[in-house]
This record gives C-alpha cells, structure tokens and sequence, in this order.
C-alpha cells in the first residue's frame, strides 16, 4: 500500500506553514472578508429554525447509527444499487480507487472525463492518476476551474478558492479561449459557462462525489449550486461515483435531516440551487451506465478510534473553517490537507494513519482550542475533544525523550506535591529581577516564543498561598 | 459563619502570578457571607498537560483535585478554563468525584448558587468585557459576567467588538503556533482598542496574560483586570492597580 | 486473495463498535405557514426567480404571456394539451431531442412533481408532465407550472411524499454560485433565468 494522499507529500508543518501563509496580506483580507460574510449569513439562516438544535441531535444520531451498523448499510446499499442497474466497487485504499476509476474510463475509450467537485476524489489524487494514465479530467466547479487553472492546490472545503478574489479570478480566467471582461461575478460566472458548456454537451464519462448515499433505496445524492453537477449527472452516458463508505445513509427519511442541515450549514441558505438523487439507471433519462465506487482509505481505521470516530460523522459543510480563528489567519494551505480547518485537523492526520509524519502530527496542534468549530458543528462533532485526544496519540508516537515531554514531566512531578509546587513558586518570583520597568520583555527559549510579541507577567515576591498563611494560616 | 462554606480554587497561575485577584475573590466572597477557606495542599487542574497531549500526567492531578476538594460544597475558580477542564474533562479522568460537579466559575456561582447580579461594586472606569471561550463555549456562562458588571456602580460598560473571538492564547498554543496566536492577539487588541475601554476585563487570567503582555508590549494604555477585582472593587475599599 | 469488498466489510466488523444508539427525531417534521403559497412564493423569489400567480382558468394566457416571443421552447410529451398555447413555437420530446437541439433551444416549459415552501424548493421526479432530467437543465430558461395542492411546507413533508426511485432535482433558484467571495451570484451553468407560474 503506497502512501496516503490525502496528506500533500513534501508539505512543511502546520507551524512553518502558518508563518508563511500569515506574511501573505492578500490572503489575508481575502479569507477574513469571506468568512465575515458567511459567518454571519449562517447565523441568520440556522435562526431561523426553531428546531435546529433537535436537527444537530437528528444528525448526530443518525451518523451514530450509520457508523454503528456500516457494515449492514453499505451491503443493503450495494444490493439496492445492484437491483436498480449500478454496478458497486470496493477500493481499499486511494491507489486502488484510482485504478478501478481509470479502468472504467479507459473502458468507454475516452481521454477526457468531467468532474463534479468532489472531496473524495481530491483525497485520493485522482485526477493527477487519471493524467497518469493519459486521461484528463477538466473540474467544473468553479473554484476548482479557478484551482484547477491557476495550478494551485484547494484552501477550502466547499470553496477551494476561497482565497482568491476576484480580481485574481479574472487573472486566471484570462487563459480562457473567451476571457471575462471585468472580474465582476457576473462577468467570471459568464466566462465559466461559456468555457465549459462545449465540455459538458460532448463527453462520454463524468465522476462524481456524493453527498449521501441512501442503503435502503439505493438513492445517491449530489448537493451543488451552479448546475456544473447536474450536467455531469444527467448528460454524459456513464457515470463514475466515489463515495467515502461513511457517506451511507440508513433510510430515505433521513434526508430531510441532512438536506436541511446541509445548505443552511454550509453556504447559510435555506436551500442550495439545486440537489440530484438517482439510484442506478433510470431507462431514457441520464446515464445509462453508473458505476459507485465505495472508497475506504483509512476510514476504517478511524472508525476504530473510539474518540476520534465521530470525525466520520462529519458532512463536508466547511462551518467549522468559517468560525475558525486560525483558518481565518492562515488560510486552508497550510494544513497541507485537502481538509483544512478544525475538520482537517482531526480527519487528515486520522485517515493518514501516520502520526509519525511531522506534517501530519503539528495538525492536531493547529488550535487554540476555541470551541466555535463544535459550537457550529451540524452533526455535533466535538471536534475540541479529539483534537485532545490526536494530540495525546501524538505525543505517545513520538515518545518521552523530547524536549517538551521531558519539560512536562518535570511540570507534572512538581504539581505533583505541594511542597515542591511552592519551591517552584519561589524560584519563580526570582524572574521580578529579570523585569525591567516592572516589564518583562525577553526571555529565553522557549520563553521567547512568547515575549518575540508580548510582556511577560512579573511574578509577584508573594504568592496568594503565602499571603493567606501569613493572613490566615 | 452560616453562610455556604466555599473552598477556593484561585489556580496555579493566579496563585503563583496574580496574587490579587484570588485576594478579591475572598474579598468578594466574604462580603457575600460566604466561609471562605483554601486548602493548601491544591496545585494545578492538569489543563495544561491535558490540552496539550499528556492526559496521563493530568490524570493524578485530577485525582489530588477531588482529593482536596471533595469535602466542600462548593469550589470556585476565577477561570473559566480551568472550572472547564475541572467539570469537562476530570470526570473521565480520575473515578467519579463531587468536587468536579461543585466546581463553579465565579459569575457561576455567584449569579447561579449566591443568586446575586448586584455585589455592591463600585468601579469608576471605562471597561469592556472579552468573554474567554471555555466559559463562552464549555462552561456556557452566558451573559452572567455581562450583568455583574452592568450592576456595578461607576462603571461604564462598552460592547467589544467581535467579542466571542478567540484572543490566541490556547495554553501552548500561544508557544507552539507563537505566529498564529500573535495575529490572533494584534486583532483582539485592535477591538478592544477600538472600544476607548480604559479596562478590558475578563474572568480567565490566562487569557487576560495574553491580552495585557501584547498591550504592554504596545504601550497601549489599556489595562486587563480580572473581573473578580471589579466585583470586589467598592467605594470603601476600591481596586488599585498593581505595579 | 481476500477481495475489497470482503476486506473493507472485516474491517468494520473487527472494530469495537459504538453501541447502536436511537436515533433521535424530536425535529418539527410538519410546520405550520399562515398561507403556504404565499411563503413559497416569497421564498423563491429571495432566489432571484420570477414567481406569477395566476387562477387555473388563466393558465394558458399566462404562459402565452411569459413564452410568446422567446423563441423555441423544449416541452416534455405528456404535459397538459391546454399548457402547448398556439403562439409558442415548441419542441416537444418526442423523440427525443439530441443534446445540441436541446443547447439550441430558448428555454423549457414543465411541471413538477412538488414544492416545499420553506426553502422555496421546486422538485423535478421526472413524472408527468416534467421529461427527462435533460430538458430543464440545457435550455437556460425554465418555466415550472406549480399548482397549490403540490405545495408542503416543510423538507420532512417533501422527503416523505418523493418516489426515492425516481431521479429528483430539487431547484431552489436559477443557478447559482458562492465560490466567488463567499457570495451568492446567480447564473453559471444551469438555466440562467427561473420563473415560476403559481396556479390557485
């Protein structure tokens, strides 16, 4: 089994990735006007159901039950879809996801296939794979065109280009055999219609995420807004679905669950422009030839972490992205992840499977433990709680010899008695002679990672517990 | 004394580096007729350790926790992250313990169990409030410090700016992502001083470390006081700054 | 050698699994609108679409009124005789319409199947008087006939009434995108222009 993409090779770690991202102003502005935007347009669209806590619980039980049973929802999911004139294919791992893909399409003696934006697929590398094998495969969604073009790597669940504006947009459309003429929205959303609608009308094979898929109809479900998904969806003659295997859901019914927490989660409207189910072929009336790919890739072995499991509930909205403090000032890049943000914090480095890997051990780091993200969370992940829990897996990986685990050791022995707890404290009111000017501005390491930016507190000759025992004692 | 017997949890931090507002929270308390003790063989909640990936050193201190606290019937933290930690994260620590489910942070316990808004303070400055995330989000205080301090006589309370934002400090956070947690800072302190707040309070001194060391390092003429040394401020006695 | 399949499924079966809790349903699965017509009116029209209301005896003026001069109109084979108005040049689906007649088209007339009010939601399941998913996605203007007694209130309504396997496109809007600047902006890459023709 080779290496997990879903970790980009050769990424720096969180740390060294954030300052770079952080001297970036454009970014900057970028990511913090977009997420203003949304955050408080999600606000408005969750207020105005009154049951949309009842609906979180709804989201958290039923991904509960999904992961409980998965074994019995995906079989019911492959017979429905078997009945209904799919044909269902298992992939262990993103190297073998990508063959079965490249198969298929090399099957309808094609060299160029659409895509539906899909996080599955990004996961696993497929479209560089399918280049691999010769077949190129053109994204339609607008901000993977604008990612896709601008030879960029996505900073973003649901917009990959997030941090782009549109100006930069119009720099990159102008590579379009029909450019935009201003870089108003109207103008970039024309010249991507125009791009790709001889793309759309002509080819033979379309790949596609899904959003959900039903086990007891057999029903797969894509949730988009341009109407780049319906095309892939209905026009081309086969279609090519790669389904994450805890996108299963048990029942129909349970969807007017999701498509309500969905939209008003992810882009805060009452509903996104358009939404497709099919389940298999339907005689006359799109594909008639649908392939489902049920994609593993490390989510099995996340579903043995009992902590980290609820990670699988997570329905790609990007909530948790928009409320984050440190997305908002790093960006989704320097998670070196096509998962950024709280979620990628905990899902990348889980689905890696790798807490070896330094990239993918400083994610769990990549918080200050705020909480907004579970705060938003519309299937509830409490993602504060598994980044405690990664980052204890982490510390156990790299084991007790380092600097800082040798350092907490020691904390750990002195808060381990009082007696030693008080020395320490007295030792510690020797750092009043350090201070100048009652400030105290530079200490050493590592120290000085915090007094590069900041006055450090001068500590009292008297601690509290010295003076109560000589008030009170 | 007849009033509820409380046992003070100040915090290794405010113990060891802010000595004054533990003083005030036995001011406050005493005021409000409560017995007063704090029982000297308590360190540190283990936050730290715990946060940062070390759960097995946090676990024996939240064993010595429940050891020194359980005999009370309240215990009250001027922190809301550790009051968090404490009632969060000790239950699946250490064996069940009272003390983890009678820990309080202090607007907690003083609007919930004291059912007391106006404490007869009095503080005559321009404040505004940042609500740290774990007493927003883990503990859900609410607006209890908010109406604490609306009570207050002199005070001149203005709304922060993006106020429910996170000031970077996250414990090793502030070390580990020093650059991350620095531009999370600059923008917190752009708010608070967008307010014309001569004061910015709050009920977490580790916040508050973050929020004054990088308005020291500015110059900026505001000052962070923990919201235990407003409510415990009155004309008679009133708050002075420390050095 | 073990297939995926086989493998992937011992897997989740080697794992300790979570007990299997109930799954919670305390949401409102019905919700009460004074005038659900009225709501699902004002809902689509917050998308940018145009929404007319009109008595049943009325219906062929106003599509005559909304079609007439727009050039030729995709219609599927089954919609009502009185809905195909003489002043509109149609091309119906039968047979089928290839790709470029369907690109080369001014816009598509159909029904549909429901509507949720809330969400200013129209949904497509393909059935009578709606064809195949093709016709209401090429052509880029769609006028969508909806009667009151297709309207529900709220998505619960709606999930339960839908044939799960019918292919369903559920519209709310003309196309639109929020990848630029996190902002809605509608017309990319389905019809450009929705406009709705409310029958009471």
């Amino acid at each position: 089994m080779g290496r997990n993409p879903v970790t980009w090779l050769g990424s720096p770690t969180f740390p060294d990735a954030a300052r770079d991202a952080l001297g970036d102003t454009q970014l900057r502005g970028n990511l913090r006007k977009a997420t203003t935007t949304i955050r408080g347009k999600r606000e408005s669209a969750v207020a105005e159901l009154g049951d949309w806590e009842e609906l979180r619980r709804a989201g958290e039980s039923v991904k509960d039950d999904v992961l409980a049973n998965l074994d019995t929802y995906l079989e019911r999911l492959e017979a429905a879809v078997t009945d209904r004139g799919g044909v269902v294919h298992w992939a262990r791992d993103a190297e073998e996801a990508n063959r079965i893909v490249l198969d298929l399409v090399q099957a309808e003696d094609t060299d160029e296939v659409v895509k539906v934006k899909s996080m599955a697929t990004a996961e696993i590398g497929l479209n560089e794979a399918l280049a691999d094998g010769g077949v190129n495969a053109i994204e339609t969604d607008l901000a993977e065109v604008i990612v896709q073009l601008g030879d960029d790597r996505p900073s973003h669940i649901l917009v990959p280009a997030i941090h782009r504006n549109r100006a930069e947009i119009k720099e990159i459309f102008a590579q379009m055999p029909e450019p935009p003429t201003s870089d108003d929205p109207h103008a970039l959303a024309e010249a991507a219609r125009k791009y790709l609608r001889r793309k759309f009308l002509s080819a033979k094979v379309a790949i596609s995420g899904a959003n959900f898929g039903v086990a007891d109809t057999g029903s797969i479900v894509v949730v988009e807004s341009e109407g780049n998904g319906r095309m892939c969806l209905t026009l081309p003659e086969t279609l090519i679905t790669v389904m994450g295997v805890e996108k299963v859901l048990p029942r129909w019914q349970d969807l007017e669950v999701f498509l309500q927490l969905l939209p008003r989660s992810s882009t805060a409207e009452r509903m996104n422009p358009y939404t497709s189910t099919w389940s298999g072929v339907t005689p006359g009336d799109g594909p008639q030839k649908f392939h489902l790919v049920l994609l593993d890739n490390g989510r099995t072995s996340t579903l043995a972490d009992e902590v980290g499991r609820q990670a699988l509930r997570c329905i790609r909205c990007s909530a948790c992205l928009n409320v984050c403090p440190v997305y908002e000032r790093t960006g989704g890049q320097a998670y070196g992840s096509v998962y950024p943000g709280p979620i990628g914090a905990i899902l990348a480095p889980q689905l890696a499977g790798d807490l070896h890997d330094e990239q993918a051990a400083s994610l769990p780091y990549a918080s200050s433990l705020c909480g907004a993200c579970y705060e938003v969370c519309p299937v509830r992940i409490n993602i504060p709680e598994v980044l405690t829990h990664l980052r204890a897996e982490v510390v156990e990986a790299k084991g007790k010899r380092t600097p800082e685990a040798m350092a907490m050791s020691a904390a750990a022995w002195v808060f381990g008695d009082r007696r030693r707890y008080e020395a320490a404290q007295k030792a510690g009111s020797l750092t009043r002679f350090l201070a100048r000017d009652g400030t105290l501005s530079s200490l050493p390491w590592p120290g000085s990672k915090w007094t590069d930016t900041r006055d450090a507190p001068v500590v009292p000759k008297e601690s509290f517990r010295a003076w109560w025992r000589r008030n009170r004692g | 004394m007849s009033g509820p017997r409380v046992a003070l949890f100040p915090t290794c931090l405010t113990d060891t580096v802010y000595p004054e507002t533990a003083k005030a929270v036995v001011r406050l308390l005493e005021r409000l007729g409560c017995d007063v003790d704090f029982p000297l063989d308590q360190t540190c909640c283990g936050q730290m350790h715990f946060n940062t990936g070390y759960a097995e050193h946090a676990r024996p201190m939240a064993r010595a926790y429940a050891d020194v606290f359980d005999s009370y019937d309240h215990v009250v933290a001027p922190s809301g992250s550790c009051a968090g930690m404490v009632r969060e994260n000790h239950p699946n620590l250490c064996a069940a313990s009272p003390a983890a489910t009678r820990t309080y942070e202090l607007s907690e316990f003083l609007v919930d169990v004291l059912g007391v808004v106006d404490v007869g303070a009095h503080f005559p400055h321009r404040v505004t409030y940042h609500p740290t995330c774990h007493s927003l989000r883990m503990l859900g205080v609410g607006d209890k410090p908010l109406r604490l301090l609306r009570a207050v006589s002199g005070l001149e309370l203005v709304a922060l700016p993006q106020a429910e934002q996170c000031c970077g400090f996250g414990g090793t956070f502030a070390l580990k992502n020093a650059e991350t947690s620095t531009a999370m800072l600059a923008d917190k302190m752009r708010c608070v001083q967008d307010t014309g707040a001569q004061v910015v309070t709050a009920g977490d001194n580790s916040c508050l470390m973050q929020i004054g060391g990088g308005l020291s390092r500015m110059r900026a003429g505001v000052r962070t006081v923990h919201l235990a040394e407003i409510l415990a401020s009155t004309q008679e006695e009133p708050w002075v700054a420390t050095p | 050698m073990v297939s995926a399949r086989d493998e992937i499924l011992g897997r989740i079966r080697a794992v300790d699994r979570p007990a299997p809790s109930p799954v919670s349903r305390d949401y409102e699965r019905t919700r009460h609108a004074g005038d659900p017509v009225e709501l699902l009116a004002e809902r689509i029209t917050d998308y940018q679409a145009t929404v007319y209301r009109t008595a049943a005896r009325e219906l062929p003026y106003r599509i005559a009124e909304r079609l007439d001069g727009r050039g030729r109109i995709v219609v599927p084979p089954d919609v009502p005789r009185e809905w195909c108005v003489p002043e509109v040049p149609w091309l119906a689906d039968a047979p089928p319409l290839t790709v470029a007649e369907l690109d080369s088209a001014d816009g598509v007339l159909s029904g549909c199947a429901i509507a949720i009010a809330e969400t200013g939601t129209i949904v497509l399941d393909a059935g009578r008087g709606q064809g195949r998913r093709a016709l209401t996605l090429v052509p880029d203007h769609h006028l969508c006939i909806v009667h009151a007694d297709q309207i529900v209130v709220s998505v619960p309504e709606a999930i339960e009434r839908l044939d799960p396997t019918a292919p369903l496109t559920f519209i709310s809007g003309p196309s639109a995108t929020s990848d630029i600047e996190l902002d809605r902006v509608e017309g990319v890459h389905g019809p450009r222009t929705l406009e709705v023709l409310l029958v009471t």
